[in-house]
């Protein structure tokens, strides 16, 4: 019976929130690493084009909710979800034809085009914030848990409760079927296959025929499709704020570079790397080995490697280790 | 077209100071509070408190002989001390202010105080900085706030937790001046009236994801879970975690957890936690929500009345000095703000000035029930809450 309690209370406080949020990075995280496959810059304004998308899927799942349209247990926002989708790539190939292309066209070194994305960062956060505002915004609905951890106390009669958010559910289909998708686009279809030979070898592709701007057009609406995906993930798992979005930018970042830059398998596994290593590494096993040990041998102390406050550090820290030692990342990306 | 638009700017630069320059006989007062930032949600009531002073006063024509006082509002972000900084030098340098209303959260206004206010010799009062550190900080006498040290709000807490009979917390803060200092207040006085504290845990705001931290609070574990932080931020983020994973049920609430748009933001499972905020009963604060209310904005918001205060105190001390300048009417502050004098209450602020401007004295009391204690900061009364029905419900008065 302890054995099983030890076990619920590291699924409930580790294993469910490390795979949702393991999830969301990665999902991030493949945006991050396709516009640098392909278009050959790291996105600084990614956290708020994932904050952009979920705004407009919010105004949408608003607009539903208050003409009665909603899914019954899921949240009213998946219906949304395809017109956020729209929006974004309306909002990504209007900044690629208004900047992005104009320094495409100068053959701009990659340095100036991640500045150039810095610009529009703070672009994109401004105008979240000028329609939305700075606040937060709730638009989950639908049914909250799949399991709450008082149903499952009841049902099972142990003393540690499992809680299994339907968001966090949802995360993780998602996810799955997204990344699937991805995959079977990229590696199946006649527009994946020049998007991946534009990828490898630009001018080569420019000389078998595949036009550049299609490619590029793809690419942006590609990553509007993941950025308003994850960003809406988020914002139902967690809360929408544009500020935290923002912030987003650089837990992703170290996934993609973790998984190895440009690799879209990569992003994935490092998503997960990044979020187990944020949760496990700072937990506190008092509960779990109170569980497990004999009495006598029950600790006092919260048997915590490090303090919550390192959990940053912690990421980086397996960052840096990664480029240290495979300065491609876990898997074969490009180097930095 | 280029130039067409270079001259339309430039005239307009021209007719703003221009406009500016008509008004001779004007007082400016800088508002800084955190308009974006963690505190976002408080700061348009705060400012909305500061301005309806000002416009009391300046409608009313007794101040230094007919002087209008116009509000220059600027941003701290609560937690930029760049922003901050570069703001304050803005308002003395450019805006030529008379006085700071501000900083809002207590490490930027720290911050202003030591890199800005201090070498130029401006005046602050602060409406929300909290922090203990604060009282003991050097500030050359200019500053001032009208809120109390959390020092006072440990205490409080500590009160609130053993009258409802609770015997463990874990505690978790957000990492900053006023988190730590809070905590540390906190902390003590719970220990002092013979509570445990399982675990101290500091939370960064604006963070993607609280499950490591929920993670090792739980493990900790406790009656509830008291959370001194930011109701926007990570505050916000901690408690829907704990509550998804099943943690904690019920959750202490300091002053920077007190606002309308937590049990918004949370829901139901928000009902039966409770906590203290900085505030006074009495007159003073239903008449300021009356007179509030035409002005089209809620004065029992947190900090607001201290806000409306804060602006009053200042016009007071101008008028008993007879002077808008800072080193002139520095020493004013105390003066009104305490016994001996008619006491004044919001809304009655012209009566004020025709008393200092007559040579009697004045007891402010307005929306918090200031009085100045010590290095000049508020010796507090705290308002008990707990939420019910999805509600912020004052319990009583401490």
């Amino acid at each position: 019976m302890d054995f099983l309690n030890a076990i619920i209370a590291i699924s409930n406080y580790v294993l469910v929130p490390g795979i949702a949020y393991g999830s969301q990075l990665a999902l991030g995280a493949l945006g991050v690493t396709l516009i640098y496959g392909i278009l050959r810059f790291s996105n600084f304004a990614h956290g708020d084009t994932m904050a952009f998308g979920a705004m407009v899927t919010i105004l949408f799942t608003w607009l539903f909710q208050s003409m009665g349209i909603s899914l019954g247990p899921l949240p009213t926002a998946l219906l949304a979800l395809p017109f956020g989708i729209l929006g974004t790539m309306a909002l990504l190939l209007l900044t690629d034809r208004l900047v992005y292309r104009f320094y495409r066209e100068q053959k701009a070194k990659p340095v100036i085009f991640v500045i150039v994305s810095l610009g529009v960062m703070f672009i994109m956060n401004g105008l979240v914030r000028f329609i939305i505002g700075p606040g937060n915004q709730r638009f989950a609905d639908g049914e909250r848990f799949i399991m709450s951890a008082r149903d499952f106390k009841a049902m099972t009669g142990l003393r540690e409760g499992l809680a299994i958010k339907t968001t966090q559910g949802l995360t993780v289909v998602t996810a799955v079927i997204v990344v699937i998708a991805l995959f079977w686009f990229i590696n199946r279809t006649r527009t994946g296959k020049s998007m991946r030979a534009y990828s490898d070898n630009e001018d080569l592709a420019l000389l078998s025929g595949i036009n550049p701007e299609r490619v590029v057009m793809y690419t942006w609406m590609i990553v509007a499709a993941l950025t308003t995906i994850a960003g809406v993930l988020y914002g139902l798992d967690k809360s929408f704020k544009p500020f935290t979005y923002f912030q987003l930018l650089l837990p992703i970042f170290a996934s993609a570079i973790v998984g190895g830059l440009g690799n879209p398998l990569g992003a994935i596994a490092g998503g997960f790397v990044i979020a187990f290593s944020e949760v496990t590494i700072t937990y506190a096993w008092k509960k779990v080995l109170v569980y497990l040990m004999p009495t006598n041998l029950e600790p006092t102390g919260l048997v915590q490697l490090l303090s919550t406050d390192y959990k940053f550090a912690v990421s980086f820290v397996i960052l840096i280790v990664v480029l240290l030692f495979r300065p491609t990342g876990l898997f074969k990306g490009k180097s930095v | 077209m280029k130039k067409l638009l270079l001259a339309t700017a430039a005239t307009a630069l021209m007719a703003g100071s221009v406009f500016a320059g008509s008004h001779s006989n004007e007082i400016k007062l800088g508002i800084m509070v955190g308009f974006t930032g963690p505190i976002e949600s408080l700061a348009p009531a705060m400012a909305a408190g500061a301005e309806l002073a000002m416009s009391e006063v300046t409608t009313s024509g007794k101040l230094l002989g007919g002087a209008t006082v116009t509000p220059v509002r600027a941003d701290t972000g609560c937690i930029d001390n760049g922003l901050s900084t570069t703001n304050a030098e803005r308002l003395i340098g450019a805006e030529g202010i008379k006085g700071l209303i501000g900083g809002d959260c207590s490490g930027v206004t720290g911050a202003i105080l030591a890199n800005v206010a201090m070498p130029n010799g401006m005046v602050m009062i602060s409406p929300s900085a909290t922090s203990p550190g604060l009282s003991t900080v050097e500030d050359n006498g200019l500053f001032f706030r009208t809120s109390p040290s959390d020092a006072r709000e440990g205490q409080i807490m500590a009160d609130i937790l053993t009258d409802r009979g609770i015997k463990s917390i874990a505690l978790t803060y957000t990492n900053n001046d006023y988190g730590k200092g809070l905590a540390d207040a906190i902390e003590t006085s719970f220990k002092a009236v013979g509570g445990t504290v399982t675990i101290v845990a500091s939370h960064e705001d604006g963070k993607a994801d609280y499950s490591a931290e929920v993670g090792a609070l739980a493990s900790a574990g406790g009656d509830i879970l008291v959370v001194a932080g930011y109701l926007d931020q990570g505050g916000l983020g901690i408690i829907n975690a704990a509550l998804d994973t099943g943690a904690f049920e019920t959750f202490g609430l300091p002053g920077g957890m007190i606002g309308d748009t937590l049990p918004a933001n949370v829901g139901d499972a928000l009902n039966g936690s409770f906590g203290q905020i900085a505030g006074a009963g009495g007159d003073g604060i239903d008449k300021l929500v009356a007179i509030a209310e035409p002005a089209g904005f809620d004065a029992t918001g947190p900090y607001s009345p201290e806000s409306y205060d804060a602006a009053a105190l200042f016009m007071f001390a101008m008028q008993a000095a007879g002077s808008a300048e800072p080193a002139d009417y520095v020493g004013k502050i105390m003066e009104v703000a305490n016994a001996p004098g008619e006491k004044i209450y919001p809304g009655e602020l012209a009566k004020g000035l025709e008393i200092l401007a007559a040579g009697g004295d004045i007891d402010y009391v307005g929306g918090s029930a200031v009085e100045l204690v010590g290095p000049g900061e508020s010796g507090g009364s705290y308002r008990e809450i707990e939420v019910v029905n999805g509600e912020n419900t004052t319990v009583k008065f401490r």
